[in-house]
């Protein structure tokens, strides 16, 4: 075998084993010590060991045992070197316990732990869905930082204290008890919707980074439910993030203009991907305990079905966003509750039914508020305060495909 | 772990108090240090006097400088604290949310150096 097939053999063996076991490796080495950047650092030294080793000696029958007895060799390194005495013979005595274990093919599953490490309360909201994402899928800063459009210092800053701060703190590793289950997945869950959102935020799927992300938060959504199958918000989840995902290639047309929902082809929405969401939202509403995920799963389900039998169900979507608000109220909520009504009772209605600026602040520079307060008082013939709201709109959005749909219904009002 | 249980009161309420309850608020804290001893987690726990008896003291051009008064001139104050040994932040959090500080005030906990790295 020449050097250099065996190279190429190794490096595809090691990004084989990253991508199915990254999270599997790191939970396993930290869940002992909390120390989830040690555990990182040993498993980085670790794979660059086998790129050295495995061209020459082979690729090993079971990589990941190979990966954890070199691995947890280096934290114990790290352990005598660091410390003295007494505490060193401690720390590799608790490192070195259950080596044989890792030799198996069987490592035991921590990553569901380490995700509920990852989004205790304890942690900041805002860095639990990044965290989540580099300890368990193995991205590195720089890629999460251009997905949450911040710049990679500061985001490996935050990731360093979030880490400081389990290992401090004394976070367990552990999937809390039955009665806390629920409050604390809620965060698991909203973590992961976020790594999905923020994917979501380039549709047209330019930017790799975020595209990649979305299918990053399904694989993340898809562990939980099967690591803890009956938790119907979970389930929920999936089936909200199973929606969206099959709608992609009908929200943009093919000149790469933005098409809403109401004027996609259904014949470019993935049908099995449906089925595969409606299928989870069944099984989520037969553990029979309602939540904001399923919820929204509900809300994309109703759509689908009238953007297909083409039948008016605006009542019972707005029922079921009057559900949400009672659950879950958010600015965004109570938007898309209004433009419901809209449909159900007229746009004065639904107008009367917007939440208002003076009462949450937050909405002066939220565009979708604007872009829908325009899309309503237009539908009234208010046509100037309609032009003055897309103004705003299109001053508040990002993405330049949603900016020339804006402009062109504000070009399109009369006077 | 060992963690300090440290409690945050709004000093004003306890003179509100009468006599009674009182009497009532510190059998609360007793019944609470006999739970932690029972569960095998107390280290130690002590109550302080109101902040108007406290002093500070720092150094200003090498002469100690003393004041009047705590540290941090804020509503609330730090009353007091329990010191507990368990197994996690969870563990803490949840002895931390059974105290009776946390029905009327703040308590802020903080794990411990542990005492290879502590200071001396």
């Amino acid at each position: 075998v020449g050097v250099l097939e065996g190279e190429a053999q190794a490096r595809s063996t090691a990004d084989a084993v990253a991508r199915r076991s990254y999270g599997k490796l790191v939970a396993f080495l930290a869940a002992r010590t909390r120390d989830v950047a040690q555990a990182e650092d040993a498993l980085s030294a670790a794979f660059a060991a086998a790129l050295a080793d495995w061209p020459r000696s082979g690729c090993p029958a079971n990589p990941e045992g190979w990966l954890l007895t070199v691995a947890r060799r280096k934290m114990i390194d790290v352990a005598r070197h660091r410390r003295s005495g007494e505490i060193a013979t401690a720390q590799v005595q608790l490192l070195s316990e259950g080596l044989h274990a890792a030799e198996a093919a069987d490592i035991p599953d921590h990553r569901l732990a380490l995700m509920f490490a990852c989004a205790h309360p304890a942690v900041e909201a805002g860095i639990r869905a990044p965290l989540i994402l580099q300890v368990v899928l193995g991205l590195d800063a720089k890629a999460i930082a251009s997905a949450f459009l911040a710049s990679p210092a500061a985001m490996g800053k935050r990731l360093v204290r979030a880490k400081d701060k389990i290992r401090q703190a004394g976070i367990p590793f552990a999937v809390p008890e039955r009665a806390e289950l629920p409050g604390r997945l809620a965060a698991v869950l909203d973590a992961i919707y976020a790594a999905f959102s923020e994917g979501w935020t380039d549709p047209g799927g330019i930017d790799v980074a975020r595209r990649d992300l979305t299918d990053e938060a399904m694989f993340l959504a898809t562990l939980v439910t099967e690591l803890i199958p009956q938790e119907p918000e979970a389930l929920g989840l999936s089936a909200l993030m199973l929606h969206a995902h099959a709608r992609r290639r009908a929200r943009r047309s093919a000149d790469g203009d933005y098409v809403p929902l109401a004027a996609q082809d259904p014949a470019l929405w993935d049908a099995p991907m449906i089925a595969a969401a409606e299928a989870l939202l069944l099984r989520a509403g037969e553990l029979g305990a309602i939540g904001r995920y399923q919820l929204e799963a509900a809300l994309q389900s109703a759509h689908v079905h009238r953007c297909r039998t083409g039948q008016a169900n605006w009542a019972a979507v707005v029922k079921l966003y009057d559900a949400l608000a009672a659950l879950a109220g958010s600015p965004v909520v109570a938007i898309n509750r209004a433009l419901a009504i809209a449909e159900r009772d007229g746009a004065d209605a639904a107008l009367a039914a917007m939440p208002q600026v003076a009462a949450d602040a937050r909405l002066a520079d939220y565009q979708p508020y604007w872009a829908a307060r325009a899309e309503l008082l237009a539908r009234t013939g208010a046509h100037g305060e309609a032009r003055r709201a897309y103004e705003i709109a299109i001053g508040l959005e990002r993405d330049g495909a949603v900016r020339r749909f804006l402009q062109r219904r504000q070009t399109g009002l009369g006077d | 772990m060992q963690y300090i249980l440290m409690l945050y009161v709004n000093e004003a309420g306890w003179e509100k108090l009468n006599k009674a309850e009182q009497e009532q608020g510190v059998a609360a804290y007793t019944a609470y240090t006999q739970a932690l001893t029972k569960a095998g987690v107390f280290k130690g726990r002590q109550r302080l006097q109101p902040s108007s008896a406290a002093t500070t003291v720092r150094l200003a051009n090498g002469k100690p400088q003393v004041l009047d008064g705590p540290y941090a001139d804020s509503k609330e104050q730090l009353g007091g604290y329990f010191a507990i040994d368990v197994p996690d932040l969870d563990a803490a959090l949840a002895w931390a949310s059974r105290c009776p500080t946390a029905g009327h005030g703040v308590v802020e906990v903080r794990p411990f150096w542990p005492p290879e790295q502590s200071l001396g």
